[in-house]
Order: structure tokens, then C-alpha cells, then sequence
């Protein structure tokens, strides 16, 4: 019984901590992107709040949690008050699958313990892909019940482009699996080993770039952000799905969106960049002879390519404009779907020749 | 240990298909839908099968059951009884159901199952045997399904058509 509430503890200690970086991630992603925002268009940013701005999210969380919450009259308060939690806990709960560093264990407690994965499951990226779907509930009906025709639009609009363009992210992440034969992601991430041409982008023999193309443009149309914000244009729509939420249940729809992007983040970085691979063979730490402190090079590898993606989704809101309705459903169906299923046959007939010959 | 995971979604996913049809109100039915869908993936978990764990949820609930929802909100249900105590097509549905239902029954009673290829899941890729089994025995059974869904969305696009009036050419 010791050892299972030991398992237990250390388990809930990882999770802890994942939960702990991925809350940091998002306060200083709230920072950055108005830094970046400000600085793309020859401004400041927010300056005010200590040197530089940089306590910023730590003023909009104190404001975010001393607001009034109103609930609107005619609202349906149970659906008003589910809505931000289904939106919150499958943003959260994709990092359970997600190796944020080597896969090595360490001895604690006699007990094998995985220090930078909290769960290696044989379906990860499937597990992913579910509670990403799961998260349209909680936009579609946060839309739903708070009784107002600007927020119900948005829920609906939000509805149908998840639904267009979950389909692409799925079949552009196949040709990945179709090449590393597992759905692992610790397992997808190993295969990578070995220097940025053996990275799925790049590698032999069919390389994913088309496949990270669709990837990278339907992870921003699925997490909503410029230039597929629909579902929250405020020109059209005030503010879209949360039009009517205030104080912390708007906190976590915005916390729920910015988890996203770190999460499709970091899934683009584990299947198609090596995850936590450095882009040359082995490691810079342990060819000098500090072999037990190379995973901080492969952590900060990792760091670095997350953040890489994180800064492209603010390079994009400040270049774009936004798409019309007809432009994003067109282009979704017209023109990512038929580039996904031709990458799925290309890559799998040049798996099966190059099998062949192995 | 097996038994307590089995009773409580077993139990869940009864009551919850239950309240699917008692509730008056479609989104609610909807959702106590959705947690059916989560726990009978949670029963495929304990069969250790991962993978149709996560396909049902990604299909019924990820995409089915949203379109189902959008559907609701654009009706609006709510005020309208017309779909409302339908006992004649429930009468016309649940009747041939339950006698096949018992005709089942009666047969397993009578003759054991054929047995199935087996597959060693607890050792295997459970996503492998299933691809493996999906592309050799049942490969026919498969492409007819597939044939089927083509035959349905070919119906849908025919009845969402509209005519499009003649336009000079330009």
C-alpha cells in the first residue's frame, strides 16, 4: 500500500509541476505577445506595471479575479458556469501525454520513475486528438447559454471550423505515424534521434513538410487565433462566444486558448521537429563529459522550439488579416484536406518501396 | 478490482442513455450523451483497448455529437413539440429491437459464440491487431461500410443541393 500511495504521490508531484510550467507558460505569453505585438507595429507595449511591463499578467490576473462574475438574465447558469471548465480541462489534460525531455528513468524510493513524461501511453497522439475535439463543447455551449445572439453565432461558427479543421490536423499528423510505425509520442520522438535530418520535416524517405504545413495552418484555424478568429471577430461579433463573461470564468476560456497553443505547440514540436532532439547527433553536454546533465540540453531544446511556434502565432495576428466565413470553410475543405490525403498516399507508397529495399 | 470498473460504467452509461431520452431539453440530452460516449471508451480501457478508447471518443464525441448539438441550436427545440412523445415511431423502432434482442439471447443460450481470431492483446500493439485483422479477415465486411457512408454523403450532398440559376457566361 506504501509503495501504490508513494506512486501516487510522485505521480501527482509530476503533474503538479507540468500544471505549474504550462500556468507560467501562459502568464508570460499573455507578456509577450503584447511585447511582440507592440514591438511588430514600432510600439512599446505595456510599460507601466514594473520595469518594462514584465508584472503585467500578474496585474490582469488580480484585476481578471476581482471582477465582478454576472451571470446574464435568461442564461441557462448550470450550462453558463460548465462552460469554462470544459473548455479549461482538455486544454490541460493533453499534457499528460506530451516528453518534455530524454527518455530516461531515474531510481527514487526503489521505484522507476520517467522524470520528464507524466503518462506514456501506446495512443498518445490518438488521446490528444480526443480531448482536443472535446474542447469545442465548452465554446459551443458557453455560446449556448449565455442567451445572446452575438455569443450563440460564435459558439456555432467555432463549431464548424474545429470540426473542418480537427479533420486536417489528424490526417496531416498520419503520414508521422504511417513513418514511425507507433502512437506513442515518447516513442515518435526517439525515432528522431540522431541530427535535424532525421526529423520528420526532413526525413528519408518522405519528407513530412507538406504535412507540417497543414499542421501548423490548422492548429492556428483550431485554436482559434488570428487569421481564423470567426468565432471571436469583434468586429462582427463583440466578442463572440464570451461576449457575456466576466471575472475569473472569462480567465479561463482565456487561460483554455493560450494552453491550446502551447499544446499544438508542442505536439507540432514532438512530431515533426524531434521534440527534445537537438538538430545535431548526440548532445553537446555529453560530448564534453558531462553525460548525467545532457537532458538540460535537450529540455532547452525543446523550450526553444515551443517557443519558436508560440512566436509565429504572434508574427501571424500581426500580419494578417483576418479570413472571411467562406475563405477559411473553402480553404479548409478545398484546399488542406486534398493536400493531407495526398501526403498520406505519397508518404505510404514511399514507405512500402523503401521497406522493400531495406 | 475489474468488477467495480465494470459496474460503475456499466451503471453510468444505463442511466446516462436513459436521461438521453427523459430529458426535455435537447442540449441536456446531448450532453448526458456525451458522458455515455466517455464511459463506454472508459469500458474499452478496461478491455485494453486503447485505441477504439480514443476513436470513440474522437468520432461520437469529437464530431457526430457537436454536429448534433449545432443542429439542436439552430432548431431551437426547446418550444417545439413536434418531436416530442413520438410512441408511434418508438413503438415502430423498439419493437423489432427488442424481439431481436431476444432472439439473441436465446441463441447464445443455446449454442456457444464462434470463436473469434483472437488477438494477445495485453502483449501486442492493440492499434496493429486491429489494422492487421481489420485489412485480412474482415477486409470485405470494411469496404462495404465504406461504401455505405459514400452512399449517404452522396445523399446528403443531392438533398442540400440547390439549383443554381443560369448565369450568362461571362
Amino acid at each position: 500500500m506504501t509503495e501504490l500511495s508513494l506512486r501516487l504521490a510522485v505521480s501527482l508531484a509530476q503533474i503538479a509541476a507540468v500544471m505549474g510550467i504550462v500556468m507560467l507558460t501562459v502568464m508570460i505569453l499573455t507578456l509577450a505577445e503584447r511585447k511582440v505585438l507592440g514591438w511588430m507595429q514600432d510600439r512599446m507595449g505595456p510599460m507601466e506595471v514594473g520595469p518594462y511591463g514584465i508584472l503585467q499578467p500578474i496585474a490582469d490576473g488580480l484585476k481578471l479575479f476581482f471582477k465582478e462574475d454576472i451571470v446574464p438574465a435568461g442564461a441557462n447558469k448550470f450550462m453558463f458556469s460548465l462552460a469554462p471548465i470544459l473548455a479549461m480541462v482538455p486544454a490541460m489534460i493533453g499534457f499528460a501525454v506530451i516528453p518534455f525531455g530524454p527518455n530516461e528513468t531515474i531510481q527514487l524510493f526503489g521505484m522507476t520513475i520517467k522524470p520528464f513524461v507524466i503518462s506514456d501511453i501506446n495512443i498518445g497522439v490518438l488521446y490528444i486528438l480526443a480531448f482536443a475535439s472535446i474542447g469545442a463543447y465548452g465554446i459551443i455551449l458557453g455560446g449556448w447559454a449565455s442567451n445572446s445572439k452575438y455569443s450563440l453565432l460564435g459558439g456555432l461558427r467555432s463549431a464548424a471550423q474545429i470540426i473542418s479543421y480537427e479533420l486536417n490536423v489528424g490526417l496531416a499528423i498520419v503520414g508521422v505515424l504511417i513513418m514511425s510505425g507507433s502512437l506513442s509520442l515518447v516513442k515518435i520522438t526517439d525515432a528522431q534521434a540522431g541530427g535535424f535530418w532525421h526529423w520528420y520535416v526532413f526525413a528519408f524517405p518522405a519528407p513530412q513538410i507538406f504535412a507540417f504545413v497543414v499542421y501548423v495552418i490548422s492548429a492556428v484555424a483550431e485554436t482559434n487565433r488570428v487569421p481564423f478568429d470567426l468565432p471571436e471577430a469583434e468586429s462582427e461579433l463583440v466578442a463572440g462566444f464570451f461576449t457575456e463573461y466576466s471575472g475569473m470564468r472569462f480567465a479561463f476560456f482565456f487561460i483554455a486558448e493560450y494552453a491550446n497553443m502551447v499544446l499544438v505547440s508542442c505536439v507540432a514540436a514532438a512530431l515533426f521537429l524531434g521534440g527534445w532532439n537537438a538538430p545535431y547527433p548526440g548532445t553537446i553536454l555529453a560530448h564534453i563529459g558531462l553525460e548525467s546533465f545532457a537532458w538540460i540540453e535537450g529540455v532547452a531544446w525543446f523550450t526553444v522550439k515551443v517557443y519558436g511556434f508560440l512566436f509565429l502565432f504572434f508574427w501571424l495576428r500581426a500580419t494578417l488579416p483576418r479570413l472571411r466565413y467562406d475563405q477559411l470553410m473553402k480553404f479548409g475543405w478545398k484546399v488542406m484536406l486534398p493536400i493531407a490525403l495526398a501526403n498520406i498516399v505519397v508518404t505510404a507508397i514511399a514507405m512500402y518501396i523503401y521497406n522493400q529495399f531495406k | 478490482m475489474d468488477h467495480l470498473f465494470f459496474g460503475y460504467f456499466a451503471g453510468v452509461i444505463a442511466l446516462t442513455a436513459v436521461l438521453v431520452v427523459a430529458f426535455r431539453n435537447p442540449v441536456y440530452s446531448a450532453l448526458s450523451l456525451l458522458i455515455m460516449f466517455f464511459h463506454v471508451a472508459g469500458l474499452y480501457v478496461t478491455l485494453h483497448a486503447e485505441f477504439l478508447a480514443a476513436v470513440q471518443v474522437i468520432v461520437y464525441a469529437g464530431a457526430i455529437l457537436v454536429l448534433y448539438l449545432f443542429v439542436v441550436m439552430l432548431l431551437n427545440l426547446k418550444t417545439d413539440d413536434r418531436y416530442h412523445s413520438q410512441w408511434r415511431a418508438a413503438a415502430f423502432v423498439g419493437g423489432p429491437l427488442l424481439i431481436e434482442f431476444l432472439v439473441l439471447l436465446a441463441g447464445s443460450l443455446a449454442a456457444p459464440p464462434a470463436a473469434a481470431p483472437r488477438v494477445d492483446i495485453e502483449t501486442g500493439d492493440n492499434t496493429l491487431a486491429i489494422g492487421e485483422t481489420l485489412f485480412s479477415t474482415y477486409l470485405f465486411p470494411f469496404e462495404v461500410a465504406s461504401l455505405i457512408l459514400l452512399v449517404a454523403m452522396i445523399g446528403a450532398i443531392v438533398l442540400a443541393k440547390r439549383e443554381v440559376p443560369e448565369t450568362p457566361a461571362s
